[in-house]
């Protein structure tokens, strides 16, 4: 009875999501204020919904519910609580319905701070959102019911996959969701300004907060799949330009020159059609993630068995979506006119530069995971596009992004005297092919050009930061008193710059002085890495809650000192039968030690094939999305964006003020 | 030119300069990296160029898999219930690899007409077949294919 509930309740939510799209949205094509009020207690009323549907379905998993069919085949009843709870978005069903609930979730802040927005504006706004979440709940409903029962109910469920069974594959999924789903807000922000035809400073500064707060999840999320990969693929590798992957990242790369693009538009009142552009683009390559994870139409490790007419549902909605906005879009945009001019030597250039070579390089990747399909279709040739497709085409489009992340903050507004520059970057410059020269001696392994690239690029945009501080601090004389002055969103920035720094640090360190072995080892078999030996003692049986696992025991040499012991383990889950292999992982800031076991190769002696690695800095690769994150967190709580807007500036067809 | 003008041509030139490098970048690098897929009827048949890298695709064949003692060495045969190619894999196979599992390899073919695998791909999803060797055997008529249970 429960779950059914559940489903009914989520119906209702798709008749609120209807009112919530048609009234206000009639409201503001027709100017009547009384239509549009009713978007906020909609978009309310919808969470609220979406939420007890929701909790439903979790409470079913909890409960261990079998007869509903989505949780026979995703949950069992040894299964431990917190992956009953993450369980619920485990598989397709239920990680539509996570969508929905952050899709109703973000409607609803959005919604209760739309006081501060004309409400025309916030009636849009919830009027787009209530549109996409149409689209959603009727894809749930239709195509992939979670509540869906089946009898007799199975004695026992399937099991979670024990790929994810693990704390940070729980919280992956819903914080991508929340960057994915994120960018809605932007995107409807985008929509209400083309139909209303008036972008300016206000809306820059109105959509901020939001991009950048999806912008914050998507990175997290990013981060996060990374680490998991590397540690519980047993593969040591942290990015394969997977095709899912490449769906999370392209957003990423738009998403990343929208919150720079919103920047000038909000401070300089220019670039407005790219801002717009780039705010649909987010939104639009969020769906088609959407579409590449859950269609299966490509070869990747994340696809799930898959239906096909999921896959089209999706493919029809988003070519509704881009469609409509991008039309929109070309009938609107001649009309909005960039007033804001600027020099080719200006902030606003670099930051334009920047934010078209990310462009460029999102289209680059696009093309990389589209091709095969494409060249499938026409040719009915089957291909794939390999890794080093990926890395020589991004790399050399990711250098003039990172050098110009260093240049960019310290130039003015509109115009930069070229000389002055120059002689502001000279110092820095300089420092930076000092420091980059001087640390690669210092490390281990041969200089390398790579690597000594990557330093320069890194100490080049850390150095620009402490020039610009300098910049910030040159009227002050009290110190403590000049850095508190300085907003929140400049450190945010700061951080963030540093963040992807030590992101490039360490993808170019890993990469040129990693050393990996796949070894065939016997007990008492020994084989160095770098400065490590590493000595392979047993292999031993010992149960887990709900799986039984070979242990190994591997000991670390250092100097011919005892460093440590690793403890690599291949589990096999009692319920699905299947194989995990967890490596042993030791890490800190200089390199990580990962021993992962292969199979046993010979029972006898007790050998086992086993893969050893020594990665220097490769930690660094996700202390820098954590730095981003931090950055973006600081930058969304900047206090300007929390300044109450005066009623009277609120009212219906008010002048929006324009920022000085 | 006004300075809108010249913002505008400033903002196109470095649209096509960009575009100009990311495509011929693109290019260069889809020419080098591009795998084409065979499945092994197709391999053969010597439908495969010689001394190229290409993806393979099939079943791994009951009771093919022989583990060579004291090396990391792995051979076993892949096929589409129509035909059957050796390969050989010296690194550690993916934890879902199994006998009578769809499995994709990337690699090259030696002189003998044995697939030297460098990469052995096998799937998250127990459940889950990888498009092209469903593909593959549909078009060999594959009994495992047919069944509705399987699919």
């Amino acid at each position: 009875m429960i779950p059914e509930i559940g489903h009914f309740i989520l119906i209702l939510a798709l008749c609120v999501a209807l009112v919530q799209a048609i009234i206000p949205g009639m409201g503001l094509l027709n100017r009547r204020v009384d239509w549009m009020n009713v978007a906020q207690p909609a978009a309310v009323l919808q969470f609220i919904l979406v939420l007890i549907s929701y909790s439903i379905l979790t409470y079913s998993f909890i409960v261990h519910d079998f007869s509903v069919l989505y949780i026979a085949n995703t949950s069992n009843s040894e299964l431990p609580l917190i992956y009953r709870i993450s369980g619920v978005w485990g598989a397709h069903e239920g990680s539509l319905l996570l969508w929905v609930l952050i899709l109703s979730a973000w409607t609803a802040v959005v919604a209760i701070y739309s006081k501060r927005y004309p409400v025309d504006v916030g009636a849009g706004v919830t009027s787009v959102l209530g549109f996409i979440s149409i689209g959603f709940l009727m894809f749930t409903l239709f195509t992939s019911n979670p509540f869906e029962r089946h009898f007799p109910a199975p004695v026992d469920g399937a099991d979670l996959n024990p790929l994810l069974q693990d704390p940070a594959m729980a919280i992956h999924p819903p914080m991508l969701y929340m960057g994915y789903v994120g960018f809605a807000i932007p995107f409807a922000f985008a929509i209400t300004a083309l139909v209303q035809g008036k972008v300016d400073t206000a809306w820059a500064r109105w959509v901020r907060p939001w991009a950048i707060g999806a912008w914050v999840c998507l990175t997290a999320g990013i981060t996060l799949g990374s680490w998991w990969a590397y540690y519980e693929l047993g593969w040591g590798g942290w990015w394969f330009w997977d095709p899912v992957e490449n769906a999370s990242f392209m957003p990423w790369l738009t998403g990343t020159a929208l919150i720079h693009s919103l920047a000038i538009t909000e401070k300089r009142h220019a670039l407005r059609n790219w801002t717009v552009l780039l705010a649909i683009l987010s939104f639009s390559l969020s769906l088609l993630g959407t579409f590449l994870v859950r269609s299966g139409v490509l070869t990747s490790v994340h696809a799930f068995a898959t239906d096909p007419t999921r896959g089209i549902f999706i493919l029809i909605f988003l070519g509704v979506v881009i469609g409509i906005s991008l039309m929109l879009f070309a009938i609107r945009a001649w009309q909005m006119r960039t007033t804001g001019s600027f020099t080719l030597v200006s902030r606003e250039m670099s930051l334009l530069s920047n934010s078209v070579l990310l462009l460029i390089a999102m289209l680059t990747v696009l093309l990389g995971t589209l091709y095969p399909l494409i060249l499938e279709a026409i040719t009915g040739e089957k291909i794939s596009v390999g890794p080093p497709y990926f890395s020589s085409v991004f790399i050399p489009l990711m250098v003039p992004v990172v050098f110009l992340v260093a240049i960019g903050p310290l130039m003015s507004w509109r115009k930069e005297n070229l000389s002055q520059l120059l002689l502001k970057l000279r110092q820095p410059a300089i420092i930076a092919v000092l420091f980059a020269s001087l640390l690669l001696l210092v490390l281990p392994g041969k200089a390398n050009f790579t690597a000594w690239f990557a330093l320069l690029l890194a100490f080049w945009v850390i150095n620009n930061c402490f020039a610009l501080l300098k910049q910030r601090l040159r009227n002050t004389n009290n110190l403590s008193q000049g850095l508190r002055r300085i907003p929140r969103g400049w450190y945010g920035m700061i951080t963030a710059h540093i963040g992807l720094v030590m992101t490039v640090i360490g993808i170019g360190l890993s990469s040129v002085y990693s050393q990996e072995q796949d070894v065939y080892m016997a007990p008492g078999d020994d084989r160095t890495l770098g400065a490590y030996r590493f000595e392979f003692i047993d292999v031993k049986k010992k149960p887990g809650p709900n799986y039984m696992a070979d242990v190994g025991t591997i000991h670390v040499y250092k100097n011919d000192e005892r460093l440590m012991t690793l403890h690599p383990e291949k589990r096999l889950y009692n319920v699905r039968r299947n194989v995990m292999t967890e490596a042993a992982i030791h890490s800190n800031l200089l390199r990580d030690l990962y021993v992962s076991l292969g199979e046993p190769r010979n029972l006898e002696s007790g050998s086992w094939s086993v893969r050893l690695y020594y990665k220097p800095f490769i930690l660094w690769i996700w202390l820098g999305g954590l730095f981003m994150v931090i950055g973006g967190l600081l930058a969304v709580t900047d206090r300007r964006y929390r300044i109450e807007v005066p009623d009277e500036k609120l009212k219906l067809d008010s002048t929006h003020v324009a920022a000085s | 030119m006004n300075p809108k003008q010249k913002q505008r041509l400033v903002l196109v030139s470095l649209l096509v300069i960009g575009l100009g490098t990311g495509v011929s970048l693109v290019l260069m690098a889809l020419n080098e990296n591009i795998n084409l897929f065979f499945t092994p009827s197709q391999v053969v048949a010597g439908e495969v160029p010689t001394n190229q890298r290409f993806r393979i695709g099939g079943m791994v064949t009951l009771n093919s898999v022989e583990k060579l003692d004291n090396e990391l060495t792995v051979r076993f045969k892949l096929n589409d219930s129509a035909k059957e190619v050796q390969l050989e894999y010296a690194g550690i196979l993916p934890d879902l690899f199994r006998e009578g599992q769809g499995i994709v390899a990337e690699g090259k073919l030696n002189e003998e007409g044995i697939f030297i695998a460098d990469q052995v791909l096998a799937k998250h999803d127990e459940n889950y077949m990888p498009p092209e060797v469903a593909q593959a055997l549909e078009a060999s008529g594959s009994a495992y294919y047919n069944n509705e249970e399987n699919r």
